[in-house]
């Protein structure tokens, strides 16, 4: 099936999803509202004609005007792919619901991404960070993001040997 | 107060079938205790920590932590040019660095529209499959020395000492290659290399014979895997175990047959897949195994490349690299290959400028790992190790 | 038989002190089994054949507390920082460490933004001989140990003169 079909069966059966499609991509990519994602993403791995049985990868993104989570699906039944995308304004937080009951794949991912982005996802079991410590601060991945100096005590820039070597050069 | 009661175990009974019986018997169950298994474990091919709640030997719960190697390779690559991230996906699986270095720079290529020369596409894949045969003796022989078996181990990275020392002649770096370009390869092979890789695949003849009389079908160490760990297919589909766990699991899903890259639907070999041949479908000796007899395949493309390559007239090898990357296409583009751990994808942003906008690694291992919590309940403390090495994980690319 | 056997009288040997203590020390450097990224897999090729560390009286030990040298073997980031402080406190007196390769060195390629890296291990304990190269190649690795140990060889035991 290819992904204007997707997006029109879609679309009929979500109207109130603000679904659209980005087409200026070279594989198109179907947007959606970020709360219809837990029940489009359920609909496209059950539907037997669709049938995404395993998601390939989730990344959160950042562009100049939003924060996005992008869902790579693909179907090895009728192998085909479809390209998800909920996105949200930076003002507020990006709050997504989570997908890891569908694909329990998604439970890292999404921890990964709300490591890395701060994006947030609903009903996640275990909405911890992944890769970072506990109290680290911060979302590294954010354009914006200011690396720490220190965390308990450990120094994390690099000595500044320039500096020290002041007297002697001078 | 105590009290004796039977219980009928059936002879050959699963850890699993075991602790399901004693479900039944909750008083049976002693204290739970936590134990820290890593960061620094010589079981856990790096800087994994888990933590397992046991009920005497067996395992109740595991939680994987991870992050011990998280070196910042999406936000470097943020500040890097499309060319000079070629470097640094060298270390995201370091054991198969060639195999990396393909996945990302046929992503760019892909997404900007190079086309590259036939003889270019045939050094790839004679360059990976070599490295995907390292690392697979990298698999084998460390999942060998967690069993117990320390000879094998010696066996194979001496076999992979000699695929090291032709990489070293093909591009100075033993360990990290750094040999392709978007666009083509650093440079062409060196004189007689060609000739050095029939000596090293005749050489080989009959060494994998060897590992499976040495490791494979001995008794131990079948009694220690077999039936263990069992993932099965419909698992490894949900929690996105692809490669060679999933071909163990009896799946025939192959990303060089299944979706052709880089002129793999040429070649002619077979994808193994696990069958249950000394215990069920799916366990860790399964997986074990189609690492070992994708070897074999891997040789025989070696094999059909390097005669290729024979034949094929020289030509430019930098000829489609282009010559400035500061302005290139807008898009984005999610592009998998597979690697020796199973699929690897790189999903690039490109806002048309000089570097990349987002780049996120799709790891295999980073999705293996993630089965690691759904399937150790029941499994004995030592049957984790025999989980941990069965699903080959680097750290360096579950945690990037 | 070995080459000095039968060639001498029943005889005795006189040595310093130190001369006879570092001899050991340096002669059976237990380093921790402890890989930590890219150059783990070179320390590993070093150990096992061709390379073969064994005969240099080096032979990787599990347990911090049977071990004399800590090899910090790849990029040490900040979570596993703290961890690694700990392993280098449990290690028993004299302990030495080696910084191998460029990130534990100086936090080599993910230097300038590496936010989670410690760029340099010096900086969170005392690196007695560091090994330069990305990874370093096992012949690298092991000139690391033979200088180790002719900074061993250096030692003293005897009380500070006042």
């Amino acid at each position: 099936m290819t992904i204007p079909e997707i997006f029109n069966i879609l679309q009929e059966k979500f109207p109130e999803a603000e679904l659209v499609l980005e087409e200026n991509n070279p594989d198109p990519i179907i947007r959606a509202k970020c709360e219809a994602i837990a029940d489009i993403s359920l609909l496209l791995r059950d539907d037997p004609d669709f049938s995404f049985d395993s998601l390939m990868c989730l990344s959160g993104v950042e562009t100049v005007e939003e924060f996005q989570t992008v869902y790579h699906l693909y179907s090895m039944l009728h192998n085909h792919k479809v390209t998800l995308r909920a996105g949200g304004t930076k003002e507020e937080e990006l709050i997504v619901p989570t997908v890891s009951h569908i694909w329990p794949t998604a439970d890292w991912h999404e921890r990964e991404s709300f490591d890395l982005f701060g994006i947030k996802y609903t009903d996640h079991p275990d909405p911890r960070r992944i890769l970072l410590p506990d109290d680290w601060v911060g979302y590294p991945l954010r354009k914006d993001y200011e690396p720490q100096k220190t965390w308990h005590k450990i120094p994390l820039t690099a000595i500044d040997y320039k500096e020290e070597d002041n007297g002697d050069e001078s | 107060m105590s009290e004796i009661r039977e219980i009928d175990i059936p002879v050959g009974a699963t850890p699993q079938k075991i602790s399901q019986m004693l479900e039944n018997f909750e008083d049976v169950h002693g204290e739970r205790m936590v134990v820290q298994m890593g960061p620094q474990h010589p079981a856990t091919h790096g800087v994994l920590r888990v933590e397992l709640e046991t009920d005497g030997e067996m395992i109740m719960k595991a939680t994987p932590h991870i992050g011990y190697l998280h070196r910042c390779f999406e936000k470097t690559c943020e500040s890097m040019t499309w060319q000079q991230v070629v470097a640094y996906t060298d270390r995201l699986d370091y054991c198969s660095s060639a195999n990396n270095n393909l996945g990302y720079v046929l992503a760019c290529e892909k997404m900007f529209g190079i086309e590259v020369s036939e003889r270019v596409q045939t050094i790839r894949v004679l360059v990976s499959e070599l490295n995907r045969l390292a690392s697979h003796f990298i698999a084998i022989g460390t999942y060998g020395l967690d069993i117990g078996a320390w000879t094998p181990f010696l066996y194979l990275i001496q076999e992979r000492e000699h695929i090291l020392d032709l990489f070293d002649r093909l591009c100075g770096g033993r360990l990290l290659l750094n040999y392709m370009r978007i666009g083509g390869l650093t440079h062409d092979l060196p004189d007689n290399w060609l000739k050095e890789v029939h000596e090293y695949l005749s050489y080989m003849e009959g060494k994998l014979d060897e590992v499976n009389s040495l490791l494979s079908y001995n008794k131990i160490f079948v009694e220690r895997l077999a039936n263990v760990a069992i993932i099965s297919e419909d698992m490894c589909i949900k929690y996105g175990l692809t490669g060679p766990n999933l071909r163990g699991a009896g799946k025939k899903w192959d990303l060089r047959k299944n979706e052709p890259y880089c002129g793999y639907e040429t070649y002619d070999f077979d994808i193994p897949v696990g069958d249950g041949e000394v215990g069920t479908i799916g366990d860790c000796w399964d997986r074990y195994i189609v690492r070992v007899k994708e070897c074999e395949q891997s040789m025989r493309i070696i094999k059909q490349a390097t005669e290729r390559l024979e034949k094929m007239p020289g030509d430019d090898v930098l000829a489609a690299i282009p010559k400035s990357m500061t302005k290139v296409a807008p898009g984005e583009i999610y592009f998998r290959t597979e690697h020796p751990k199973g699929e690897l994808g790189f999903y690039i942003v490109s806002n048309g400028k000089k570097f990349p906008w987002r780049l996120k690694c799709r790891a295999p291992s980073f999705s293996s790992l993630s089965v690691m919590s759904a399937v150790s309940p029941g499994l004995l403390i030592a049957d984790m190790v025999a989980l941990i090495g069965s699903i080959d994980i680097v750290l360096g690319e579950v945690d990037r | 038989m070995g080459l000095i056997e039968g060639r001498f009288e029943p005889n005795i040997i006189v040595t310093s002190t130190d001369a006879i203590f570092n001899w050991a020390r340096s002669r059976s450097i237990w380093p921790l089994t402890f890989g930590l990224a890219c150059c783990a897999i070179e320390m590993m090729a070093t150990n096992a054949s061709r390379f073969d560390l064994d005969r240099f009286g080096i032979f990787p030990r599990p347990t911090p507390r049977q071990s004399d040298c800590l090899l910090i073997s790849g990029t040490v980031t900040a979570k596993m920082g703290e961890r690694l402080v700990t392993l280098y406190e449990q290690m028993s007196e004299p302990r030495y460490v080696i910084s191998m390769g460029s990130c534990a060195n100086s936090g080599g390629p993910y230097c300038d933004h590496g936010y989670h890296v410690i760029k340099g291990v010096d900086q969170i304990l005392p690196v007695d001989v560091y090994i330069p190269g990305c990874p370093p190649r096992p012949e690298a690795l092991i000139d690391g140990f033979l200088k180790l140990r002719d900074l061993i060889m250096k030692e003293t035991i005897a009380k500070p003169s006042a």
